[in-house]
């Protein structure tokens, strides 16, 4: 079904911030909307917001290829992206990727095998103060989870998954 | 002293309207709506010697005093992508004292004749956008933001608009295009956004910490303003504090306070008692200070920092000890410029990717001291030549760092 | 005019428009600044940083508004601490740029080196390799040396396909965004884009077919590197081993200059060969711009399928024989049918075959008739856009109507010059019954039904908002076509056209006028010398006693049949295939294609052209003037038949409009703006300089002060819908089953199949999905066709394209069948 047949009211909430003759900036809330379900965006998605804002799918593309927080790709359920930038590694953010990859057995960039986390190095996140801290990504959006330890966060992905299991 | 920025330090639920209300909040807005022309209050600000906090330190009233008068409508975008590695102020003012914020973003849309302002929020501040929308809907329905405002011909709408990580779009004219549902690349500038901004109008671009002086500088006057600070820079700043030292964390001061004061009194001094090796006052763009006594008792103020070869910058102090090596200090801010390069000119996107190959080179071990030169000479031919200040930055900290820390980069 | 202000470049005082950017005036002063991104014809978005220069401007004393000036009273500069690019820095009074400075070439040269430090250096197997920016840029401004790592190059894929027609090598690619915003602000359509962002910014194309614009070839000319390339072209030669000849593409109405690209062939064994069509500016036509069609659809005339011998029926077989032989044949066929010879020609050929053969048949008192169902040519030689006319100079002030036309599939580069004309300010006005593309720049969209295009004109000199705007306007010029038009249509049509502008005062002035979207790229040139198109084809072939076919398969597009084979003329055909006209023939005579032979035409704003022979003819064909002219030796009438000048000098002592005109005229140029050639290819792409002729815009009636007398607008009885019937449309695709098109292999993806497109209802009525194969009846004949769904036309009508192997030439009742059940 078409983004714009699917959330209907969503759609009109983001295209009435701007003005009706600059709706091409629908783009990135939409690419958030169309990002909901799967966590990723499908083709078939960009093509629904190129015809909702009159642009090409290439310009929709070019978009998602731009920003980090667009993915084109099926990865984990959760995307744990933890800052390892200059603030956060000067907190030990580096020890503490080293431990996580450790205790969930991948390498930085690989996902769970029962697919619900994908671990991932990102660049500073405004939380220098509070590391070593990531931030959980899903279809939904996103949490910080601060000033965090190995175990919690173990004990996350322990509920995590749970929950993964519940909902299938 | 009481805070003038962070006041849900001071005051609690200060996020919630009546609490703010009942503090004065929406005076500042309600008085310069009902009782002064556009320009007055340009002139206040003009005369309260407020500067951009956003990292140049622009005078905000000379700023607005650019907006092209002549092409309508007007736009105020609110610079809330606070992505600088180091920074990390904006994100505390958007969570505990978003009220005032607002109101600074209305007072500065009333000042250049915007009835829209745009609050651009780095993609990864998802729940703080959540949260000012709720605020700005409270706003709404208490009859401070919309149509005829106090009974005046006034009308403003202010809407939230999410970034999806690029550091980039931190720069103004890269925000726009973001804004404008493009790739966040920086245009030519000039036209600056003041004449060409967004949608091609006059628009004025803010940081958030700048906008959130605007209240108490229209409640209590520019004179009360000019109390504090220096004379080169007035008011007060939220310096965000990191890396080893023992307190990290947001701290509002009076321009002029020390770089000692920062560190030791209010940050807690250094993680187990090392000495401070190197400052870098504005987050990974720093050039690094190479501190010692009287670096640390050097006042932090626009002027002042730059007599020490850096730039305070958006103040966001990364504190360095002498257990780390400057090598590995550059290693990360290369990568980070690396990655956040938009690719649209030549010597940032070759540049940056450059750098990161040599500084590899140098961090496995294989360390020649030609390599250093190389990265040293590659830094410097990008410098001047880039088309955003983005790809200058990614240069401060290598040049800075090799020239000022050579111990640490060569071979005897 | 705008103001001029003097500035000094490298020492040279130069004097230029305010507001020009740097890179161009100094270009006029014969400095070449080097640039990658920079391209004149699109906004400069400085982010190459090749042009770097020093910029010096005079101090001002704020307070006076006065220069200062130093102690020799001269004005003080105030150079900026940074380098400053050309592309992007507008000239000012007194300016003093610096583009030789140490500091100037420090900073272009590391803008080489920081290029070169992720191009693969590939030069020796590089198609741009001999006409390369970077090459030459490394040449004169790089390092000599490298410094950065081989081992570290990033390694990227080389044959990336874009689409079936553009490669991209993503090593060789420098993130310069030409193609990129081409696509967007030329072409308007934007299906390039960049992915990935930093170092690993790649060039994209997501559309579905990839690359889908009829412009791509172009960005292929604009690359400043080997990046992209054609697929036709891609490791077909090497620049400098190609021979360049300047021609006219023949395949629209717009006469678009090109240069043929040739070289001797050992797969053609030796002989030589077109490998490539590349454009050659001509500002007034088609700037440095060619559509794909132009670029692409030129392999016709090597077919091995050529004919190369003349031929004659023998107890009913087609037998070789001699010229001679064949020529007299056709003579004494001629000769005897006296005014019953029917000379049936199309706007294929030039203007010089076309006054030979209008000269025989007037010869024996015989007819001509233009192969073609469309009308109004009478009418643009006589209120036609008026000499000087150029949509390039077209914008506020100006009114554009496009009516039954769909100009992005009938003649590109006009889409490409009028949407320029409508962002510039001219109003747009596009009439049509379906959705078009160029709507999207229109001003004013007019959606009527098929058979109301006169009413739809008409309304344009009555009262109301678009008729007002239309009057008022200083200028307008109306492009009429022939999309659900017949001959009797298309006359009424460009008749109202013709009366709206004659009527309003837009005639006989430039930028004024009425222009015909004609089907064929000399179809003007036909109907000056004389050539009209007869509404009841059949009836003439069924009355004459000999017919004289030239650049034309009336049998083969099912426009004649023989209806009793007892009773049938004399035929002779001359062309450069076997046609299913020429199977039927009684005489074949091989012509040579044009590329191998000289020529004019007559472009639709009615400008004369020349074009040259680019390779050498295939042995054993003649030029059709040259046909033409032997035939007329078999019956004793002498027409110059050697040199295609000498028969246009002819023409000009015969006919008006050419007086005074001639081959060298024509070859005439000037100096045109942008600047391209002169060696730095790298600022207008390989576009090729115009070194062989500009043209002539031919005057008209109107431009002449003549009055002109406009006929009446003739009824006519259009055709409707009716119930459980379509109404079959004709309409006109780009990439349709035309000769040179089907030739072109790389095109025939972009042809697809024969369709039929519907309304979303009358699929449903009919219980036909989109996609599904349909039996389509019309016209007696009944042919299997795709169905596409098409939601903007109306009810009622079947679109049916042209030349794709259906019997139409005018709106027709047609029914369909679906084939669902023979399929199970
Ligand atoms: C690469 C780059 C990143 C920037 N990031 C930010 C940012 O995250 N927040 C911000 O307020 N300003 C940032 N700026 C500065 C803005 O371009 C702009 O100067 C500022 O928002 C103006 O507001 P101000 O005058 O209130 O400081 C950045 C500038 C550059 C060049
Ligand atoms: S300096 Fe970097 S970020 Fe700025 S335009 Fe150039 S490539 Fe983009
Ligand atoms: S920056 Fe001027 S030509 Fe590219």
């Amino acid at each position: 079904m078409s983004l714009a047949k699917k959330y209907p009211k969503e759609v009109k909430q983001i295209l009435s911030k701007y003005p009706p003759e600059h709706k091409r900036s629908a783009v990135m809330p939409l690419l958030y909307l169309a990002q909901r379900e799967e966590g990723y965006i499908t083709k078939d998605a960009m093509q629904d917001i190129a015809d909702i804002l009159d642009i090409t799918v290439t310009d929709v593309g070019a978009i998602v290829g731009f920003y980090t927080l667009y993915h084109d790709k099926k990865e984990g359920k959760y995307r744990m992206q933890v800052c390892t930038d200059l603030p956060c590694a000067l907190r030990g953010a580096d020890q503490f990727m080293e431990s996580l990859c450790a205790n969930l057995g991948i390498k930085v960039g690989e996902t769970t095998p029962d697919g619900v986390v994908t671990l991932e190095a990102v660049t500073c996140l405004a939380a220098c103060d509070r590391a070593p801290m990531f931030q959980l990504q899903s279809g939904d959006g996103l949490t910080y989870y601060e000033d965090m330890t190995v175990d919690k966060t173990m004990e996350l992905v322990r509920a995590l998954r749970e929950a993964g299991a519940e909902v299938k | 002293m009481s805070y003038v920025l962070l006041r849900h330090r001071d005051i609690a639920d200060i996020d919630q309207i009546d609490v703010y209300e009942k503090n004065g909040g929406f005076e500042a807005f309600r008085q310069t709506v009902t009782r002064m022309k556009p320009g007055e209050v340009t002139d206040v600000v003009k005369a309260s010697g407020l500067r951009g906090r956003g990292g140049a330190g622009f005078p905000t009233g000379v700023k607005w005093s650019f907006i092209d008068n002549k092409s309508w409508p007007h736009y105020v975008v609110a610079n809330a992508d606070e992505s600088e590695p180091g920074t990390f102020k904006d994100r505390e003012i958007m969570e505990g004292n978003p009220l005032q914020f607002l109101e600074g973003v209305a007072i500065a849309s009333y000042a250049v004749g915007a009835n829209a302002a745009y609050v651009y929020l780095r993609g990864e501040f998802w729940q703080i956008a959540e949260f000012l929308d709720k605020k700005i809907a409270e706003m709404e329905q208490a009859g401070y933001l919309g149509d005829k405002l106090f009974g005046t011909d006034y009308s403003l709408k202010i809407y939230t608009h999410l970034g999806a990580g690029a550091y980039i779009c931190g720069e103004e004219t890269a925000m726009l295009e973001s804004l404008e549902g493009k790739r966040g690349q920086p245009r030519i500038r000039p036209p600056f956004p003041a004449v060409h901004g967004l949608y091609g109008k006059p628009t004025v671009v803010n940081n958030v910490e700048t906008l959130t002086n605007l209240p108490p500088i229209i409640t209590h006057g520019a004179d009360w303003y000019k109390t504090m600070g220096t004379a080169d820079s007035a008011g007060v700043k939220i310096f965000s504090l990191s890396g080893r030292v023992r307190k990290p964390g947001n701290f509002e001061l009076p321009f002029g306070t020390t770089f000692r004061q920062l560190i030791y009194e209010y940050g807690g001094g250094v993680q187990d008692g090392r000495p401070v090796k190197a400052i870098m006052p504005a987050g990974a763009s720093s050039s690094f200070i190479v501190a010692d006594d009287k670096v640390l008792d050097t006042q932090m103020d626009y002027a002042t920092v730059r007599t020490l070869g850096a730039d305070l910058g958006s103040a966001s102090v990364i504190v360095i000890d002498d257990t780390v090596s400057i090598d590995w200090v550059i290693n990360k801010t290369i990568h980070f410029f690396k990655h956040e390069s938009c690719g649209k000119c030549t010597p940032c996107r070759e540049g940056t990717y450059w750098m990161s190959r040599l500084i590899d080179r140098l961090q496995d071990g294989a360390r020649s001291n030609a390599d250093v030169d190389l990265l040293l000479n590659v830094a410097k031919q990008m410098q001047n030549k880039c088309l955003c200040p983005l790809g200058e930055f990614s240069t401060m900290a290598v040049v800075t760092g090799i020239e000022r820390f050579p111990q640490d980069f060569r071979k005897a | 005019m705008t103001k001029q202000v003097t500035l000094t470049i490298d020492g040279k005082q130069v004097t230029a428009p305010e507001g020009m950017l740097v890179v161009d005036a100094a270009k006029l002063a014969g400095i070449d600044i080097p640039v990658f991104c920079y391209h004149p014809k699109m906004e400069p978005v400085g982010m190459c940083r090749m042009c770097l220069v020093e910029i010096g401007r005079p101090m001002v004393d704020r307070n006076t508004g006065k220069a200062i000036l130093d102690e020799n009273g001269q004005p003080k500069l105030q150079f900026m601490p940074k380098l400053e690019t050309a592309c992007t820095n507008p000239v000012s009074e007194g300016m003093v740029v610096l583009t030789q400075s140490e500091k100037a070439k420090a900073g272009q040269k590391s803008t080489v080196e920081f290029l070169l430090t992720s191009h693969p250096l590939d030069c020796p197997i590089c198609d741009k390799g001999g006409e390369c920016p970077l090459q030459n840029l490394t040449m004169a401004h790089g390092p000599g040396q490298s410094r950065f790592l081989y081992d570290e190059k990033i390694h990227l894929a080389k044959n990336v396909p874009l689409g079936d027609l553009i490669f991209l090598d993503q090593e060789r690619c420098i993130q310069c965004a030409r193609c990129i915003r081409f696509q967007d602000e030329v072409a308007g359509d934007a299906v390039l884009g960049f992915v990935e962002r930093g170092r690993s910014m790649q060039i994209a194309s997501l559309s579905d077919p990839g690359f889908d614009s009829v412009f791509s070839g172009n960005t292929t000319d604009i690359c400043p590197v080997g990046a992209l390339t054609t697929a036709d072209f891609r490791f077909g030669a090497r620049p400098w081993e190609l021979d360049a000849s300047a021609s006219i593409c023949a395949q629209c109405p717009v006469g678009c200059n090109i240069t043929f690209n040739t070289r001797r062939e050992a797969k053609a064994d030796g002989k030589i060969v077109i490998k490539r069509v590349m454009p050659r500016q001509n500002e007034e036509v088609n700037e440095t711009w060619i559509c794909d069609k132009g670029r692409f659809a030129y392999h016709y005339a090597e077919s091995k399928e050529r004919l190369n011998k003349p031929l004659v029926r023998k107890d009913e077989k087609l037998i070789k024989t001699s010229w001679e032989a064949a020529t007299k044949a056709a003579g004494d066929a001629f000769t005897k049918a006296k005014k019953n010879l029917v000379v049936l020609a199309s706007g294929r050929l030039s203007n010089e075959d076309l006054f030979n053969l209008k000269a025989l048949a007037d010869q024996v008192g015989g007819k001509t008739v233009l192969y073609s169902n469309m009308g109004g040519g009478d009418l643009t030689s006589l209120v036609g856009v008026g000499a000087g006319t150029n949509f390039g100079t077209m914008g506020q002030g100006s009114t554009i109507v496009v009516v039954a036309s769909d100009l992005y599939e009938e003649a590109p580069i006009w889409y490409l010059r009028v949407k320029q004309a409508a962002e510039r300010g001219a109003t747009l006005i596009v009439a049509n019954p379906r959705e078009t593309k160029l709507e999207r720049y229109a001003n004013f969209v007019i959606r009527y039904s098929y058979g109301d295009e006169v009413r739809t004109i008409q309304d344009l000199t009555k009262k109301g908002k678009v008729a007002d705007v239309f009057a008022r306007s200083e200028n307008a010029v109306i492009l009429f076509g022939s999309e659900g038009l017949g001959l009797e249509g298309s006359t009424a049509l460009a008749t109202a056209c013709a009366r709206a502008l004659n009527d309003t005062g837009h005639v006989g002035k430039p930028n004024n006028g009425l222009i015909g979207v004609w089907q064929r790229a000399n179809d003007q040139g036909a109907w000056e010398i004389g050539f009209r198109p007869e509404e009841n084809l059949q009836s003439v072939f069924d009355k004459a006693d000999a017919i004289y076919i030239a650049g034309a398969d009336p049998f083969g597009d099912g426009m004649l049949k023989i209806k009793d084979a007892r009773r049938k003329p004399f035929i002779v055909v001359q062309d450069l295939f076997e046609t299913e006209s020429a199977k039927i023939a009684d005489v074949v005579l091989p012509a040579q294609a044009y590329t191998e032979r000289e020529g004019t035409l007559i472009s639709g704003e009615r400008r004369l052209q020349r074009f040259y022979a680019a390779v050498p003819p295939l042995e054993g064909t003649k030029a059709d003037f040259a046909i033409t002219s032997q035939v007329a030796r078999q019956m004793g009438v002498i027409l110059e038949g050697t040199s295609a000048s000498v028969i246009f000098e002819i023409m000009a002592a015969d006919m008006p409009i050419f007086s005074g005109l001639n081959y060298a005229k024509l070859a005439e140029v000037k100096e045109q703006w942008p600047i391209v050639g002169r060696g730095d290819l790298y600022y207008g792409g390989t576009t090729y300089e115009n070194k062989d002729g500009l043209g002539v815009h031919l005057s008209n009636a109107a431009g002449c002060g003549e009055k002109v007398t406009l006929p009446r607008v003739q009824k006519v009885a259009a055709l409707r819908p009716k119930e459980n019937k379509l109404l079959a449309i004709p309409i006109t695709k780009l990439y349709d089953h035309g000769v040179t098109v089907q030739s072109a292999e790389l095109l025939s993806h972009r042809i697809g199949e024969t369709f039929i497109a519907l309304h979303p209802s009358a699929a449903e009525k009919f219980g036909i999905a989109a996609g599904e194969r349909v039996k389509l009846s019309l016209d007696g004949v009944s042919e299997d066709v795709l169905v596409k769904i098409d939601e903007t036309i109306s009810a009622g009508v079947a679109l049916v394209p042209r030349s794709m192997g259906l019997p139409i030439n005018e709106p027709t009742e047609a029914s369909v069948k679906t084939n669902k059940k023979a399929a199970r």
